[in-house]
C-alpha cells in the first residue's frame, strides 16, 4: 500500500461491501436554497456531553457573563472535548435538560441567555504557517477548540488523531459520502466551502505526517465532487484524490467507506488506525480549518432540516445549543403532515418526543416526517428465516440468528454470532418482511450484555471486597492464634527445662504435674470466688 | 407538539410477508393451469378443499389460543401450504384424506410448533408423507393425463369421485388411472427392460410423461418469476437441480440402456415443484447462502438415491423432510465471514504457524 502510483489504480478500481440498500434519496428537497443563518434564539442550551467519552466539566456558574467563543466547560480525561459559548450573554443556569438521546434521557446543560451583541472573546492567534507548525501545537489547538467528529458519531477529533499518531499511518480518509437519505449538510458544505475543507485536509495531513488522502463522495453529488476536485487542483496536494463511490447505503459508514475505496477491512475489534488509516468527516475538516486559521472554536454547524413535515426544507447554519423548535421555525415551521420528529437521518437517527431539545455538535439533520414517509411500524410477525436481512447486512452478520438469540435472551449465543460487530445501520429492519424491529433487539441485547458485565464487575468488586475482608479477619484470627501458640510454646519450653532435671524419673514428674494442675485449679477457683 | 417515539430506522419497510406469499401463489398459477389442463378438475377441487381446510383449521386453533386470527390468516402462509399440498397429491384422492392431511400439516406440524416461523418441518411435505404412509394405495393412484384416456371425467364426475368415491356410470379406475412415468420406469427397469423399450409404450413425451413434463415446465416458469422478483434466491433450486443433473448424467453416460436421460429425473415427479416451491420454503430450509447450496445439493442427491434404491418412486417429500432436520446444523457450520474478521484469523494462523 505504499507504492507511489497505487492511487490512480484506486480511482479506476472500486471495491464493494456486502449488501447495502438503494434507498429513495430525498436529497433535492433541502438543496433548493443556499445555506441560511438560523439566527439567534432566545436561549441556548449547551449539553456538557455532546461527544463520545466523558462529559465536559462546567467552568462557569449561573449568573456569569460569557463572551462568544469563551470556554464554558473543560475536557475531562483523554476522551472528552471542551465546550464554548456560542454567543455572548449570561449563564442562566447549569441544569438537567432534555437533550437528543436515544432513550430520551435528560442530561446536564449550560443554559445561556444571549445578550444580542454576539461579542467575541479574545480569540487565540491564527496559525498561519500551519504547514511548518509542530503537530503538537496543531493538536493542542484542535483539542482546545472542542472539535469532534461532525458526521454524527461525535468522537473527539484530537483523541482520534493522537491514537493515529501512535500508529503507522499511510492514508487519511475523508468521508463526504453522506449516504443517509435527506441529509445534505455535507453536500452543501462541499459545494460552498470546498477550499476550506481542503485547507483542513492540508492541516491534518501535515499534522499526521501523511501525503496520501482519499476523499470518498457518493456519485449522486456531482456538484460537490466538482467543487472538491477544483479546490484540490489549486493546492500543492499531490496525493489527494476524490473518489466517486456508488450511491449505496451505508457507504458512509467508516468501515464500509474504507472497504469501498481500498478493499481493506478494519479488524473487527480494531480501529482504522490499526490498518494505517484514519477517517474524518468533511465537516470536521472545515471546523479544523476554522480553529487553526481563525481561532474559532466549534460553536456552530450546518444542519439539514427536511421531511414532508417541514414547510421549507433547507440547510441552516446554526449555533450549537439552538433549540430544535427554533430551527424548525427558521425552516418555515411544520406543515400539518408532520408526524414524527427525527434527530439524524431516517436510518440511524433517534426519535425525538418533542422539539425542546438543543442542537449538538454531532447533529447533522432534523427531520419532520409524514405518515407517508414513515408510517407507524406494523406489528411484527414471527421471523420466517427468509434471509433477506442477511443479504443486505454490510457486516455480513446473520440478523435472523441474532434476532433469534436476542429474543431468547441467550446472550452468549448472540455474541457467538458477532452481535458487537453490528453497526446498527438499519438495513436489516428495512427489508424484513415480518416487520421485525431487528436493530431494536440488537440494541437491547447490547445494553443487556453491558449491564450484565457491569453487574458482574460490581459483583466481582463486592466479592473481592468480601474476600479481602474475610482474608483480613482470618489473618487477624490466625495472628492471634499464632501469638497464643507462641506464648504456650514459650511456656512449654520453660517447662521442659524444669522437667529435664528430673527426667530420670518420669513417674515422679507425672505426679508433680498432676499435683500442680490440682493446685492451679484450686487457685483458679479461689480467684473466681473472690 | 408531541411526537411518538420509535426505534430506528424510520422509513418505510420494503417487504411484507403477505406480499411475498401472494407472489408465491401467483408464481404457482401457470403450473396450476397446466395441471388442470392435463389432469382435469380434480386438481382444482383438491386445491379448494385443502385451502378451505387449512384456513378453517388455522382460524380455529388461533381462536382457541384466544388470539386475533385475522392477522395470522392474512399472511397467506396457510394458503400456500394448502396449495402446495394439493398439487402434490393425486387429483382424485378422497376428500377426507385431503382434509386429514391438511389438518395434520396445519395443526400438528405448523401451529403446535408455534405457527409460521417456528415449524422445523415443511408442513405440506410432512402432511404428504403422513398420508403416503397411512394410505399408500390411494396416495399412489394417479390419473392419467387426459390426452391418453378416452373417458374424461368432467367437473361433476370429478366431484363425485372425490366426495363419494363412487365412479360415475361408464367410468372405472382402470380407465382413468395409470402408473406415473417414474413408477413405470422403475418397475420396468426392475423387470429388466431397456430404456428404449420402455419409451416405446404410449404416454411418453420428449423427456418424461406427456403432461407431466409440461406441468414441470410451467412450475419452472413460476420459479423463474420468483427469482426475478427476489422472492427466492437461486441457491437452493440451482444446487438441487445441478446435483440431480450431475448424478443422473454420470449414471446415464455410464449405462444409457438402464438409466433414463438426466432431464427425466429433473422434470419427473415433484422435482420442479420441489426445487422452486418446496425446498425454498424459508422457514424450514437453511438460511445462510453457503448453507443453502449444501442444503439444495443434498436434497437433490437424496432424491436420486431414494428414487433409485429406496422404497418409494418419488422422494421429494422425504428428502426435504430429512434435510429440514439437518438445516440448523448446516446453518451453524456455514456462517459467513463477518466484516473485519478475516485478518484476525489470518493473524491467528500466522501466530500458530510461528509457534510451530
Ligand atoms: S428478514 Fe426478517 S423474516 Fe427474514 S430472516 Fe431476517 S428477521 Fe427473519
Ligand atoms: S443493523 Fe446490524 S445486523 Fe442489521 S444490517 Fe446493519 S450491521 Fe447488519
Amino acid at each position: 500500500m505504499s507504492s507511489q502510483d497505487d492511487l490512480d489504480k484506486l480511482l479506476t478500481k472500486l471495491h464493494n461491501f456486502h449488501g447495502g440498500l438503494h434507498l429513495p434519496e430525498h436529497k433535492q428537497e433541502s438543496l433548493q436554497h443556499p445555506i441560511a443563518d438560523a439566527g439567534l434564539p432566545q436561549q441556548l442550551v449547551i449539553p456538557l456531553r455532546q461527544h463520545i467519552g466523558r462529559a465536559a466539566k462546567a467552568t462557569v456558574k449561573a449568573g456569569d457573563k460569557v463572551l462568544k467563543g469563551e470556554r464554558i466547560a473543560e475536557a475531562e480525561g483523554a476522551i472528552s472535548a471542551p465546550v464554548h459559548a456560542p454567543t455572548s450573554g449570561t449563564v442562566k443556569a447549569i441544569e438537567v435538560h432534555a437533550i437528543p438521546h436515544p432513550a430520551a434521557l435528560p442530561d446536564t446543560c449550560i443554559v445561556i441567555e444571549p445578550d444580542g451583541n454576539d461579542q467575541w472573546t479574545e480569540k487565540p492567534a491564527a496559525i498561519l504557517d500551519y504547514l511548518s507548525a509542530s503537530p503538537d501545537i496543531l493538536l493542542q489547538r484542535i483539542h482546545n477548540s472542542g472539535i469532534v467528529g461532525m458526521g454524527g458519531a461525535a468522537f473527539p477529533s484530537h483523541a482520534k488523531l493522537l491514537y493515529g499518531l501512535k500508529r503507522n499511518l499511510h492514508t487519511l480518509i475523508i468521508n463526504g459520502a453522506e449516504c443517509e437519505p435527506y441529509i445534505t449538510c455535507d453536500d452543501i458544505l462541499m459545494q460552498e466551502r470546498a477550499d476550506d475543507i481542503v485547507t483542513g485536509i492540508e492541516i491534518i495531513l501535515h499534522l499526521l505526517g501523511l501525503e496520501r488522502c482519499l476523499i470518498g463522495i457518493e456519485d449522486n453529488k456531482p456538484d460537490a465532487i466538482a467543487a472538491m476536485q477544483q479546490a484540490i487542483k489549486v493546492t500543492s496536494l499531490k496525493r489527494t484524490r476524490v473518489i466517486e463511490i456508488p450511491t449505496i447505503y451505508p457507504s458512509g459508514g467508516e468501515k464500509q467507506l474504507i472497504q469501498l475505496m481500498t478493499g481493506e477491512e478494519v479488524p473487527s475489534d480494531g480501529l482504522p488506525a490499526d490498518i494505517g488509516m484514519v477517517c474524518h468527516n468533511v465537516g470536521t475538516m472545515a471546523a479544523v480549518r476554522d480553529a487553526v486559521l481563525d481561532g474559532r472554536p466549534l460553536i456552530s454547524r450546518i444542519v439539514t432540516i427536511s421531511g414532508e413535515g417541514i414547510s421549507e426544507p433547507r440547510n441552516l447554519h446554526a449555533l450549537i445549543g439552538t433549540p430544535i423548535s427554533h430551527l424548525i421555525q427558521a425552516a418555515g415551521g411544520y406543515t400539518d403532515k408532520a408526524r414524527q420528529l427525527v434527530y439524524g437521518g431516517p436510518m440511524m437517527g433517534i426519535s425525538l418526543p418533542d422539539d425542546q431539545v438543543p442542537l449538538t455538535k454531532g447533529g447533522n439533520c432534523v427531520l419532520a416526517l409524514s405518515e407517508n414517509e414513515a408510517p407507524d411500524p406494523e406489528k411484527a410477525r414471527a421471523c420466517i428465516r427468509c434471509g433477506k436481512c442477511a443479504d443486505v447486512c454490510p457486516v455480513k452478520l446473520l440478523p435472523q440468528q441474532l434476532y433469534w438469540y436476542s429474543h431468547a435472551k441467550d446472550f452468549d449465543k448472540v455474541q457467538d454470532y458477532n452481535l458487537f460487530d453490528c453497526i446498527e445501520c438499519g438495513c436489516c429492519t428495512h427489508v424484513c418482511p415480518s416487520n421485525i424491529q431487528l436493530v431494536h433487539y440488537f440494541r437491547f441485547a447490547k445494553t443487556e450484555i453491558w449491564k450484565q458485565e457491569e453487574e458482574k464487575r460490581k459483583a466481582d468488586h463486592a466479592r473481592r471486597r468480601h474476600e479481602a475482608r474475610t482474608a483480613r479477619l482470618e489473618r487477624i484470627a490466625a495472628e492471634r492464634k499464632s501469638r497464643l501458640r507462641k506464648k504456650k510454646e514459650d511456656l512449654e519450653q520453660k517447662k521442659p527445662a524444669a522437667g529435664k532435671a528430673d527426667a530420670g524419673d518420669p513417674k515422679k514428674a507425672a505426679i508433680e504435674a498432676a499435683m500442680k494442675r490440682v493446685a492451679d485449679k484450686k487457685k483458679a477457683a479461689q480467684e473466681k470466688q473472690q | 407538539m408531541r411526537f411518538p417515539l420509535y426505534s430506528s430506522p424510520h422509513g418505510i419497510q420494503e417487504n411484507h410477508v403477505t406480499r411475498l406469499m401472494a407472489q408465491v401463489l401467483l408464481a404457482l398459477v401457470p403450473g396450476i393451469i397446466a395441471s388442470w389442463w392435463f389432469f382435469g378438475w380434480g386438481v382444482l377441487i383438491q386445491i379448494a378443499i385443502a385451502t378451505l381446510t387449512a384456513v378453517g383449521a388455522e382460524i380455529a386453533i388461533i381462536r382457541m389460543r384466544k388470539r386475533d386470527a385475522l392477522p395470522v390468516i392474512k399472511d397467506l402462509s396457510a394458503v400456500v401450504t394448502a396449495v402446495l399440498f394439493a398439487l402434490a397429491i393425486p387429483p382424485f384422492l378422497p376428500w377426507w384424506m385431503t382434509v386429514a392431511g391438511v389438518l395434520f400439516g396445519i395443526i400438528i406440524v405448523k401451529q403446535l410448533y408455534g405457527g409460521l416461523g417456528y415449524n422445523p418441518f415443511n408442513p405440506a411435505m410432512a402432511a404428504y408423507v403422513f398420508l403416503l404412509i397411512s394410505f399408500p394405495v390411494e396416495m399412489t393412484r394417479w390419473n392419467a393425463p387426459l390426452e391418453l384416456v378416452t373417458a374424461d371425467p368432467g367437473l361433476l364426475a370429478s366431484l363425485s369421485i372425490i366426495f363419494t368415491s363412487v365412479m360415475p356410470e361408464g367410468l372405472s379406475w382402470d380407465a382413468i388411472t395409470m402408473a406415473t412415468p417414474l413408477d413405470e420406469m422403475r418397475t420396468r427397469l426392475e423387470m429388466g427392460e431397456m430404456i428404449y423399450e420402455i419409451r416405446e409404450i404410449p404416454g411418453w413425451g420428449d423427456f418424461g410423461g406427456i403432461g407431466r413434463e409440461q406441468v414441470a415446465f410451467w412450475f419452472m416458469v413460476g420459479g423463474i418469476f420468483m427469482l426475478w422478483r427476489k422472492v427466492i434466491s437461486w441457491h437452493i433450486p440451482l444446487s438441487m437441480i445441478a446435483a440431480m443433473f450431475i448424478l443422473s448424467s454420470a449414471t446415464w453416460l455410464a449405462e444409457p440402456d438402464v438409466n433414463p436421460v438426466p432431464v427425466f429425473h429433473i422434470i419427473g415427479g415433484g422435482f420442479m415443484l420441489g426445487a422452486f416451491f418446496i425446498a425454498t420454503d424459508p422457514v424450514s430450509a437453511a438460511t445462510t447462502k453457503k448453507g443453502q447450496i449444501i442444503y439444495g445439493a443434498l436434497i437433490g442427491i437424496l432424491i436420486y438415491i431414494i428414487r433409485n434404491w429406496g422404497g418409494y418412486p418419488d422422494a421429494v417429500a422425504f428428502a426435504v423432510l430429512l434435510m429440514n432436520m439437518a438445516a440448523p446444523t448446516i446453518d451453524y457450520y456455514t456462517q459467513p465471514k463477518v466484516y473485519g474478521q478475516a485478518e484476525e484469523e489470518d493473524e491467528q494462523k500466522k501466530v500458530t504457524s510461528d509457534e510451530n
